[in-house]
């Protein structure tokens, strides 16, 4: 069999149904491959947005993503959408062409060495020299990339490799000897933190995306229902617990809620989970529940000790874990705690802006709230626009809110969003999106013509970089501010795709807009004016 | 800061050098010698590198290194357990007055000459740290034309190996 052939054989073995790409001269082969196939091929505009519609697939499935690209400069195209793809753990295989092995180490037309390049974030990666092995290569690249803690993995494969001849079995186990992911919690360190929990007067737990990588929301919702603790969670950890939970606390961090901040500087046993802790979580080094002792639990062993110091490390899957802490637990004292933390959360009020011209966007985001269906999944850029939603969009029931969040990447938004529709073509899908942001992924209007997408694109529209305008304002004063001047019509922008689009200038117009939006039966955008002057917080 | 041997049994496949290497620089960690080479098995590499840091750093370094995949097992090799060597050859300028006392030291030191020339004679010596330390600057005198080391290599005293 021809090696194209073999690896799209791999593929439907792995359950692919749709891959995203963009092709070119080294990766014609598989392309070929791929048209006879039975995979759909989502044709992006540019490589980068494959790997992030790759990881709104993979999000919102909870299945592995597949992206490709040709050699050079196809490749390096992919890099941002890698790295964004690592450092939120999102499951995925990528396929690069290469140009021929005769060819290779020369700098030939569009040669570039990937493996090396994506090596610093890149869960695992493989440049295949001989076409008899790709069958394994494929079956640990899946599982790599979804076992453990789940990361992007890279197979490049040179042009001629691809038109070489293998015969084909497809292997039916993994054997890597460097790879053993902890998935059991070790039970003595889960006896240990059920001790510590009976002993601890104001314990909490902060979550993160840990949680929904192991899909592990219901044994969280039951553990703490069970334990009547109190959850916060990091910016990765939405979703994690719906916000109507009475246990839930809100978002911890530099951009978070001061309740929940409050709640961790209080409290003294916190328990970590599925998080990394890093610097948007914290207000900095040792400063993060100062007064807590900390039971970490992650896969990753490389992540507990990193970012905190930690009393009671515990290695293993979240979901795995937490089945044992139920078991384990009984009901803890802690309503004198917990009515404590509801009482500052109350007291909390919104910062007011009441000379505002145009929207009011946390308004806008709560409408949204009340709007969607349980099962509406929203991506969310990088910026404003992802403080905006990530503190005001409530995420309840089966919803999901998308968004870079190790990495911060712009242009994120429109491109997952396309793979979540994808994904979950019955599914509300909403991209929420900065003016900055939507250029830099407006190219994916056109992904959207061709697939005919009916996702709700909400724009808000300040003519600025509105976070970067906010911290030159506070560090540098008002002179420095970046505006974009320049920027297009966007109702008139999408108009040229063949969509429609309602501009809303206040709080009032929002929801007929969206619910309008909602019912396209085409992507539709909602643009949101907002004041340059409107705050994060 | 401590110093400590790291050894590594690693899946010879061709980018784990980088990989491990990367590693370091990525991560800002000191690194102060690296050696690789073949085992008793065919395709498994073992490296030996000696880091420093304080002991979270250290802690850190070994995590790291297991989460890469190509990487099977690694140890930390205490003094008291190990034993370290090192080959190092040296160019040592060596005009025939000074033959017979570059000659004499190389004895003490049980080390070699591999090569003479009319001005210059290569030596090669092996051991720890502190042996090299004290030859290298008893050559020092005589004007030491070119050093090259292969970096500490160390394995488990006794009857354990990385394997178990």
């Amino acid at each position: 069999m021809k090696a194209a052939d073999a690896i799209v054989k791999c593929l439907q073995k792995e359950n692919v149904e749709i891959v995203f790409g963009y092709p070119g001269g080294a990766v014609l082969p598989l392309y070929e491959s791929l048209r006879s196939s039975s995979i759909k091929h989502i044709l992006v505009r540019q490589e980068q947005a494959a790997v992030h519609s790759a990881s709104g697939y993979a999000r919102s499935l909870g299945r592995v993503g597949v992206a490709i690209g040709t050699s050079g400069p196809g490749a390096t195209n992919l890099i941002t959408g890698i790295a964004t793809a690592y450092m939120d753990s999102i499951p995925m295989v990528v396929f690069t062409g290469q140009v021929s092995t005769e060819l290779m180490g020369r700098d030939v037309f569009q040669e570039v060495d990937i493996t090396g390049a994506t090596e610093p974030f890149i869960k695992h990666s493989y440049l295949v020299k001989d076409a008899t092995q790709i069958p394994r290569i494929i079956k640990e690249a899946f599982h790599l990339a979804s076992t453990g803690r789940p990361g992007p993995v890279l197979i490049d494969v040179p042009k001629d490799v691809q038109n070489d001849r293998l015969d084909y079995v497809y292997p039916q186990d993994v054997s890597i000897r460097g790879y053993k992911p902890t998935v059991q919690g070790h039970m003595g360190q889960i006896k240990r933190a059920i001790r510590k929990l009976r002993n601890s007067k104001r314990p909490l737990i902060c979550v993160g995306g840990g949680i929904l990588r192991s899909k592990a929301q219901e044994e969280l919702a039951n553990f703490v229902t069970k334990a009547k603790i109190p959850v916060v969670h990091t910016l990765m950890g939405i979703g994690a617990l719906p916000v109507d939970h009475p246990y839930y606390f809100g978002m911890v961090g530099s951009h978070g809620f001061a309740h929940a901040n409050r709640a961790v500087s209080q409290s003294d046993l916190l328990v970590v989970i599925g998080a990394r802790v890093a610097d948007r979580a914290t207000a900095g080094p040792g400063l993060f529940a100062k007064n807590a002792e900390i039971i970490h639990i992650d896969i990753d062993p490389a992540e507990i000790g990193k970012n905190l110091g930690t009393l009671i490390p515990t290695v293993g899957d979240a979901k795995n874990i937490l089945q044992q802490l139920i078991k384990g637990i009984t009901s803890l004292a802690t309503d004198q705690w917990v009515q404590n933390l509801r009482e500052i959360k109350d007291s909390q009020k919104d910062v007011l802006f009441e000379d505002r011209v145009g929207v009011n966007p946390k308004v806008i985001l709560k409408t949204l709230g009340g709007i969607l269906e349980d099962t509406a999944i929203v991506t969310a850029d990088v910026g404003q626009n992802q403080i905006w939603a990530a503190r005001n969009f409530p995420v309840t029931g089966k919803r999901q809110l998308l968004t870079s969040g190790g990495l911060g990447t712009m242009g994120y938004s429109l491109p997952a969003a396309v793979g979540a529709k994808i994904a979950c073509p019955d599914y509300q899908v909403v991209a929420v999106v900065g003016d900055g942001g939507f250029q830099m992924s407006m190219f994916e209007l056109g992904t959207m013509a061709q697939n005919g997408l009916p996702l709700v694109i909400l724009l808000f529209n300040n003519s600025r970089l509105g976070m970067v305008r906010e911290l030159q304002n506070d560090g540098y004063g008002e002179c420095f501010g970046i505006d974009l001047t320049g920027n297009p019509d966007f109702i008139k922008l999408v108009g040229a795709y063949g969509f429609s689009g309602i501009r809303v200038h206040n709080d009032d117009q929002f929801a007929d807009a969206m619910k309008t939006g909602l019912a396209a039966t085409k992507p539709f955008l909602v643009e949101c004016i907002v004041d340059p002057k409107e705050s994060t917080l | 800061m401590n110093r400590q041997v790291i050894s590594i049994l690693v899946d010879n496949q061709s980018g784990v050098l980088s990989r491990v290497a990367g590693l370091f620089s990525r991560r800002g960690y000191n690194i102060d010698s690296l050696s690789v080479g073949e085992t008793e098995t065919a395709n498994l590499s073992r490296m030996t590198i000696v880091a420093r840091g304080d002991d979270a750093t250290l802690e850190q370094i070994k995590k790291q290194l297991n989460k890469l995949v190509d990487v099977i097992r690694v140890i930390s090799l205490a003094s008291e357990e190990s034993v370290y060597r090192e080959l190092v050859l040296l160019k040592v300028g060596a005009p025939s007055t000074n033959r017979a006392g570059i000659s004499e030291i190389v004895d003490i030191f049980r080390a070699k000459i591999i090569d003479v020339a009319s001005e210059s004679m290569t030596v090669e010596i092996t051991g720890d740290e502190s042996k090299i330390k004290a030859f290298i600057e008893l050559m020092q005198p005589y004007g030491i034309k070119e050093i090259v080391r292969t970096g500490l290599t160390a394995l488990q005293r006794g009857d354990r190996d990385i394997k178990h």
